[in-house]
């Protein structure tokens, strides 16, 4: 059987918005080509690496009920006011939807994974994870007439005036194809592994960044667009960032890099200074934070600190933590200087003290007293030996920075006009969304919701 | 007692990234008792081995599977755990070998047991009447004597029984599970009701990825289960057939109707179906998430359970002819190639399994998706 050389939509990507954009164009009676950069074994980019979706639902309780208004307050108290609250408001109305959706391309649901409990009410769960949520996808695709082509590396299209007639992707063994097309919709993912790229807005700092997803989101084709006249949406150093282990690898060590034992304890930087109020806020809000505040300190290194009371309270990283039976000792295995270490450690010490019940569920109010940079909870001293130490350093999730469109999906033309039969869907126009901040599953929400629109006005185009 | 030092360093590195990620929790209790016994110390590592069904969601869930550089194959891993469970709390240890060499061993006791029933049954006078037709009562024991057939079966009935004791003492001791605990009549129920369905050979309440490796199916449950039924009749047959003999006097061959024949048949059938389903779907499955000594234990296992079933059934339709002598003898072969080997081939896996199934009662972990959604539970909704 051999690949049709055209086709009605050309998806570009093939993540959760590019095979939410092919099924739903498919659905629509397009045929259609999907291109995925990647080989067949690590398909789905940074999507293949998520657990959960942010969805609206009219509960029969208080308990169960996310509604509207509630959501997009959570988004505009993240990410402020500048985003695009139509496409918001849109956004959360058919994050209502999705998941009947869902279900009918045979994703399957779990209750909410242990020690993430409070997002049962906001997020759902697909059973296995991203993985499984995109083998669903391909083997829907498959069933229903998708052509999927993978090691497609999509660099540039071919335009007739504001059209664009085709796709150009090269092949690994160095040759170019060309796909004619009536429409096309790219769901390439932002630019978070492109280093180069990020480093004009960050400098050096991004040698000590770790890439928490897929290599293959280096931006090229968002690059393209731009380039194209596409209209820029979002801020330069937007990005969801969050503390990783420093041993992490630089690309792809996903989920089980990060380091969730920040509010038991205190983060040093290299000075062996604190620097954040590390129980500002419950952890689902506050761990896109500690990316950002990291990659803003010397040399890009952070510490949490804390002691073996603590051991048992968080998921544990893959890494196995630093430990010793004194904070000196600990500071030196890091390469911390030590005194500063010790000295910041006993300065808490003093400021805590045990006040009201400590719980880990809610903000329970145990502040530090007189400490110029509080704790505000679970201010809890640093006492009991061993003591544990996790080396942390900025982990890379996405970027914000990406394409405008419109109500349609189209993507924005820097003169107030759209491309009539160019989309785009996910992480590439995420900026319209989020422009800082983050709240936890909305990545997903922004690929399903977005990808199914440009999915199907992208076969309307084609019919046009 | 360790695992090999090569094998728990594996298993350590592999499980803390699972530990870290926790996906899968939704596919099996593996994952959860898992979170339950984080040290992972060796006996840990056992019982995460043995609670595993190998029904290979994780595999096809993993974004960390091979070629990725975390390199996460859990089923794999986790058979390579249980064929080592099984040798490292064999006993008598020396016996541990025989793990490895299912086949030969299996059919080493074929060979010795045709023997020692064929020289029964000469030094009885059977041989004489190896080929004579005879339908009246008590024909098979004119082939081999009562005694010949009780004795050997009673002995490594016996013998299976005390080596399982002793296993089942230290791998308990090691992977800290209370067996005063098994005796609770609550755990006992749900540990009969977890084995006779097979319950987390479900996956995440869909079946395994098996034999392919994208697709879930109940089909493996199936044949299990009726292997697992067929071989409960079959035993019940026997025990039946005992009642007859000992109690009212009546010597078999018994009839086409009779219970213990009905029960024997009925029990031989589903034998074949699930063993020959089995065997089919394992040679069928990907081969790269098995450890090698397991497959083979399996097959070895499964051919062995038809081979019985199958001479077992030509038994009862031919007992009437002359080939009655030479399918008695062949059953006896393939029943000694089961009996010997229970204590160390693929037999041992219901030892470990029972004692791990009171890990996984409901109590501490939560049942498959699909299962809880049944009983009514409240989904992520
Ligand atoms: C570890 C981790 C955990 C996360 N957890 C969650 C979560 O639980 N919930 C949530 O909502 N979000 C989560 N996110 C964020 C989420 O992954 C993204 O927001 C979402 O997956 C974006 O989907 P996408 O389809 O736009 O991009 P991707 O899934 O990254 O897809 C982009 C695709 O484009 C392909 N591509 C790139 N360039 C080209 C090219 N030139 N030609 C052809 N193809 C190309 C890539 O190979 C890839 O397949 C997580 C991210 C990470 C890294």
């Amino acid at each position: 059987m051999s690949a049709p050389a055209g086709a009605d939509v050309v998806v570009v990507g093939g993540g959760n918005a590019a095979l939410c954009a092919a099924l739903t164009a498919r659905e629509s009676g397009a045929s259609v080509i999907l291109l995925e950069r990647s080989s067949e074994w690590d398909r789905g980019g940074n999507s293949k690496h998520t657990r959960n979706i942010r969805c609206a639902r009219d509960g029969t309780s208080a308990a169960t009920r996310y509604g509207a208004e509630e959501f997009l307050g959570d988004l505009r108290s993240v990410t402020g006011d500048a985003l695009d609250s139509e496409l918001a408001r849109y956004l959360i109305a058919q994050s209502r939807e999705v998941g009947e959706w869902m279900e009918a391309q045979g994703v399957r649901w779990q209750p909410a994974l242990r020690g993430t409990l409070q997002l049962d009410r906001t997020n759902r769960f697909f059973l296995g994870g991203g993985k499984a949520l995109v083998n669903t996808y391909y083997a829907r695709a498959a069933a229903t007439g998708v052509t999927v082509s993978y090691e497609q590396r999509v660099e540039r299209f071919v335009f007739d005036g504001e059209r664009v007639t085709s796709v150009v992707a090269s092949l690994p063994d160095g040759t170019r194809r060309e796909i004619p097309c009536r429409a096309v919709v790219v769901a390439s993912g932002g630019f978070e592994a492109n280093i180069e790229w990020l480093r004009r807005y960050w400098g050096s700092a991004v040698d000590n960044y770790r890439i928490r997803g897929t290599p293959h989101n280096d931006g090229n084709v968002l690059q393209t667009l731009l380039e194209a006249g596409a209209e820029t949406r979002g801020t330069e150093r937007g990005f969801h960032a969050i503390a990783v282990d420093a041993r992490a690898p630089r690309f792809d060590g996903g989920i089980v890099t990060r380091v969730d034992s920040i509010p038991f304890g205190i983060v040093v930087n290299s000075q062996g200074e604190r620097f954040y109020d590390e129980g500002e806020e419950i952890w689902p809000k506050r761990y896109a934070t500690w990316g950002g505040l990291i990659a803003r300190q010397p040399d890009q290194l952070a510490c949490s600190i804390f002691d073996s009371k603590a051991w048992g309270g968080f998921i544990p990283c893959m890494h196995t933590p630093y430990r010793a039976d004194t904070v000196k000792e600990l500071a030196e295995m890091l390469h911390l200087p030590a005194a500063p270490v010790v000295a910041t450690v006993e300065r808490f010490n003093a400021a805590a003290h045990d006040h009201g019940t400590y719980d880990m569920a809610q903000r329970d109010g145990r502040s530090t007293r007189d400490l110029p940079l509080p704790k505000s909870n679970w201010a809890l001293t640093l006492d009991t030996p061993p003591f544990y130490a996790y080396p942390l350093r900025p982990g890379i999730t996405f970027t914000y920075l990406g394409v405008g469109i419109d109500g349609y999906g189209h993507v924005r033309r820097g003169n107030g006009c759209v491309f009539p039969n160019l989309f785009a869907a996910g992480e590439v126009m995420s900026g319209n969304i989020l422009l800082k901040g983050y709240l936890a599953g909305i990545g997903m929400t922004i690929g399903t919701v977005f990808g199914r629109l440009a999915g199907r006005e992208a076969a309307r185009a084609a019919r046009a | 007692m360790p695992l090999a030092p090569d094998l728990a360093a594996e298993a350590r590195r592999q499980l803390t990234i699972c530990n870290a990620c926790r996906y899968c929790e939704g596919y099996c209790a593996t994952f959860q008792v898992l979170e339950l016994r984080p040290r992972l110390s060796d006996g840990d590592i056992s019982v995460v081995g043995n609670v595993c069904h190998d029904c290979r969601g994780c595999y096809q869930a993993c974004m960390f599977a091979p070629p990725h550089e975390f390199a996460i194959n859990i089923p794999l891993l986790l058979s390579q755990v249980r064929t080592e469970t099984y040798a490292t709390y064999a006993w008598p240890s020396a016996l541990a070998t025989l793990f490895g060499r299912a086949a030969t061993g299996s059919a080493i006791a074929a060979a010795v047991g045709l023997i020692v029933m064929a020289g029964i049954s000469l030094a009885t006078g059977g041989g004489a009447r190896f080929f004579a037709a005879d339908a009246a009562p008590g024909s098979f024991y004119r082939i081999v004597p009562y005694f010949g057939m009780v004795i050997p079966a009673m002995l490594l009935s016996l013998y299976a029984l005390l080596s399982f004791g002793m296993s089942a003492a230290a791998f308990s001791r090691d992977a800290r599970i209370r067996l005063t605990e098994l005796f609770a009549p609550r755990a006992l129920v749900s540990i009969a009701r977890d084995a006779l369905t097979l319950h987390w050979m479900s996956g995440g309440g869909y079946g395994c990825y098996y034999p392919e490796k994208e697709k879930t199916s109940e089909t493996r449950r199936a044949f299990h289960v009726l292997l697992v039924a067929g071989f409960i009749s079959a035993f019940l047959s026997t025990t039946v057939a005992a009642i007859y003999q000992e109690l009212l006097g009546v010597l078999p061959p018994y009839g086409m109707t009779s219970l213990p024949v009905i029960l024997g048949m009925a029990g031989g059938a589903a034998m074949i179906v699930g063993a020959t389903g089995l065997l089919a779907l394992k040679v069928g499955a990907a081969g790269e998430l098995i450890s090698r000594t397991m497959l083979r234990m399996d097959v070895a296992f499964l051919v062995v359970f038809d081979l019985v079933s199958i001479t077992g059934m030509a038994l009862l339709f031919l007992r009437d002819t002359p080939l009655m002598g030479t399918l008695l003898l062949a059953h006896f072969a393939a029943l000694a190639a089961l009996y010997a080997t229970i204590p160390y081939g693929k037999f041992a896996h219901v030892v470990y399994r029972l004692l791990t199934l009171l890990e996984t009662r409901r109590d501490v972990v939560a049942p498959p998706v699909a299962a809880a959604r049944r009983q009514g539970a409240s989904g992520p909704a």
